[in-house]
């Protein structure tokens, strides 16, 4: 899960660095999707580096919902009968929302992929000109596609707070300094991303980018 | 203080079991939890009735025999204390309480409220000891131990293996328990010999039993009586991670 989840979370920080584009202008944002297709020529052919980052990234997926999976089955077969008074979360309410956040945030990604990626779902859909896609994709009257994006990303906020946590202590943070040390960073981070991504479909449906 | 108790009754393994109201009057608050519960047992017995089977056995809060799960809490609602050790004065005239005992594949219940914690024992059989013979106690300055170490070895020292970690735990894991055991002779040097093969050990000690795995939800050391803090699941995974770059994952020496 740790390994798998750190992989993806950088993945995460570069799409969210890429995503801020948008504010040095529409000409900038483009180049950069440009870019991104061109990255590694002419050690490789165009479109190459962003299948074999899709590749990895997919194969990382894959692993952290196996693993999330296993630890799921588990969990149940553990507990075959089951309390008839269970008290609420005394924990942390983001671990005990990982398994079904990380579901909505996979439903998501599904969305997200067929929005900006593909564009079947995008009013513009137009892969040359990915500025416009987003600017059409968060117009105040399409206010339900901000608001799912915002509710995903703040279930993808909870699943980072308690990962980044759940995957220091998994790689061996023990300490009980470490300890809050690691989970001031990860409430950080996580606060951090969660605003880095939702200032892009604010700021265009505000009227800041357009 | 009256009280309204939903009890788990199951006459043994191989009952279906279900919760059975009663109801008990004239409760001190002074009274512990257990002596609560054995009021309700000799009205029972009085009045011809199966008595509730609960485990007990020092009601001091250090045997760790005592376990209940009090309104969804693993040992009540008093933090830091065992259900033996909880009063009567932590809950309210009129209230209705219910009553389960642990839940977890691996602890089976016997009957009642009592469960089978055998599983405990296959994973300390697995490597919580040390092979070194000990006879008397050495001379203390004989074998120095920093501070620090001896501190957070005897914190985790403190467990007596009640299960609650794994009651409360959303997965149904043992892990602060194993934690708590490998932590405890990782820290000293009496306990480094068997390190990496003991780790490994009690971990798959600990999976074969049937205990779900760690996700470090933090719901066992918010109930935990002895207070082992979930930093030492941390220390348990260090020394997984070095047991298996080591030893190729296999216990044993």
């Amino acid at each position: 899960m740790a390994v798998t989840g750190l992989l993806l979370v950088l993945f995460l920080i570069a799409h969210m660095l890429g995503n801020l584009k948008i504010f040095a202008g529409a000409e900038s944002f483009n180049h950069y999707a440009h870019w991104l297709r061109e990255l590694g020529s002419p050690l490789l052919p165009a479109g190459w580096y962003l299948w074999l980052q899709r590749g990895a990234l997919l194969a990382a997926l894959i692993a952290h919902i196996w693993a999330a999976t296993v630890l799921a089955l588990r969990a149940r077969a553990a507990r075959p009968v089951r309390y008839a008074h269970r008290r609420k979360v005394q924990g942390s309410y983001a671990a005990r929302t990982m398994r079904w956040g990380g579901v909505i945030i996979g439903l998501f990604v599904i969305y997200h992929i067929l929005d900006l990626t593909t564009g079947h779902l995008n009013p513009v859909g137009d892969p040359t000109r990915p500025q416009a896609n987003v600017v059409a994709d968060f117009a105040p009257d399409r206010w339900y596609v901000t608001l799912f994006y915002t509710l995903a990303v703040v279930a993808l906020g909870f699943h980072l707070r308690h990962g980044a946590f759940s995957a220091f202590r998994s790689l061996g943070q023990q300490t009980p300094k470490g300890e809050r040390r690691a989970k001031n960073l990860a409430l950080v981070f996580a606060v951090a991303l969660t605003a880095g991504y939702l200032v892009v479909p604010f700021a265009v449906l505000i009227g800041l980018v357009r | 203080m009256n009280l309204t108790l939903r009890i788990w009754r199951q006459k043994g393994p191989e009952d279906k079991g279900r919760m059975v109201t009663y109801q008990v009057e004239d409760v001190s608050p002074d009274m512990s939890f257990l002596e609560m519960l054995d009021v309700l047992n000799e009205r029972l017995i009085l009045s011809g009735e199966e008595p509730v089977a609960f485990d007990h056995d020092c009601r001091e809060g250090i045997c760790g025999m005592c376990g209940l799960m009090i309104n969804g809490d693993a040992h009540g609602p008093q933090r830091g204390t065992t259900a033996c050790q909880l009063h009567m004065r932590q809950f309210s005239d009129g209230e209705t309480i219910d009553i389960e005992p642990w839940r977890a594949r691996a602890f089976p219940v016997i009957k009642d409220l009592v469960v089978n914690r055998n599983a405990f024992d296959k994973i300390i059989a697995a490597g919580g000891y040390i092979t070194a013979p000990t006879g008397s106690a050495p001379e203390a300055h004989s074998t120095p131990v920093p501070k620090a170490d001896a501190d957070a070895a005897f914190e985790s020292a403190a467990c007596i293996g009640c299960g609650a970690c794994v009651a409360a735990c959303p997965n149904g894991s043992g892990m602060l328990f194993t934690a708590a055991k490998v932590t405890q002779l990782s820290l000293l040097p009496q306990g480094q010999p068997e390190r990496y093969t003991r780790v490994i050990g009690m971990v798959d000690a600990h999976d074969e039993a049937g205990f779900g795995g760690c996700t470090n939800a933090g719901e066992c050391t918010v109930v935990c009586p002895k207070g082992i803090p979930l930093n030492t699941i941390g220390r348990l995974n260090r020394d997984y991670l070095a047991a298996t770059a080591k030893n190729g994952g296999k216990p044993g020496s």
